[in-house]
């Protein structure tokens, strides 16, 4: 009977060894926030005629852009 | 606030293959996934007709409705993209979309099925814009260098359009009326409005709204 107080010791610090971290990465579960278009890229690729972080500027940089594809404007 | 889209002129499109290989080569996509690719109906036949396909950026993307674990997001110009670091390679996406657009490596991370792939309207992904992350993962973000997407740009015969939908929209109506042909195709009067009711210049002769 004097060995039951030791064996629940030794029981005890068997099951605290089982909840310890399990070493497993954790997979991400929720997406990262993105960085708006009008900040502009961080390489040398950057066109100029606009102004980063300013979406404005980059609205209307974009529409001008999209009116190089109109080649009415462009002929005739 | 721009909605970006992508719209091809079906008269226009001379398959090519241009956007393809533009895609492939900005974003440096590995081999056996094409972001973009080009359809041809009744091929070989007078009168085929050619579309360039790729993600739609649909304003109510089934890809989105069906993704596991909430890996999309759409950005507020109206971008459908994904997270590759939360995607687990489920390929629900791939039944959803019904423009074929998730792609998925042959090999990586899930053995025989990696992580989704897909058109990013040249606008990468959640790393920080233009970072070398975001390239690896995404391709280039031509968006926040002030350009639009590189197959819309290059294409030759402007058959693919891409920008702000309604301006990508005025540039297809104005060709459309001015040329008289292609307001026949079935959609266009729910997408453009009848001429008279738009207050458009009249459509001439031989062509339906």
């Amino acid at each position: 009977m004097r060995q039951l107080p030791a064996l629940q010791i030794v029981c005890a610090l068997l099951l605290a060894a089982c909840g310890g971290p399990s070493g497993k990465a954790d997979a991400p579960t929720a997406r990262s926030a993105d960085q708006p278009p009008w900040e502009a890229a961080a390489n040398p690729f950057v066109v100029p005629g606009w102004t980063s972080g300013d979406k404005a500027s980059w609205q209307a940089q974009m529409t001008q852009r999209a009116q190089n594809q109109n080649e009415y404007l462009r002929a005739n | 606030m721009a909605r970006m889209k992508f719209i091809c002129d079906a008269e226009r499109c001379i398959e090519c293959n241009g956007c393809v290989t533009a895609c492939k080569a900005e974003h440096d996509v590995p081999w056996g996934i094409n972001r973009r690719r080009v359809v041809t109906l009744n091929d070989g036949v007078p009168g085929e007709k050619s579309i360039s396909v790729a993600c739609m950026h649909c304003s109510d993307a089934p890809c989105m409705a069906v993704c596991p674990v909430n890996c999309f997001y759409r950005t507020d110009e109206g971008v459908v993209l994904h997270d590759k670091d939360v995607c687990i390679g489920c390929g629900y996406c791939s039944y959803a979309c019904p423009f074929g657009a998730p792609q998925f490596p042959t090999n990586g991370t899930f053995g025989l099925r990696g992580k989704m792939d897909k058109c990013t309207f040249c606008a990468g992904g959640p790393e920080g814009n233009g970072s070398q992350a975001e390239f690896e993962k995404y391709g280039r973000n031509r968006l926040s260098e002030g350009k639009l997407p590189i197959c819309a740009e290059m294409c030759s015969t402007k058959a693919l359009l891409g920008g702000d939908g309604d301006v990508v929209a005025d540039i297809l109506r104005n060709r459309v009326l001015v040329r008289g042909k292609g307001s026949e195709v079935w959609g266009w009067g729910t997408a453009y409005g009848k001429p008279a009711a738009a207050g458009a210049a009249p459509v001439k002769e031989g062509t339906k709204s």
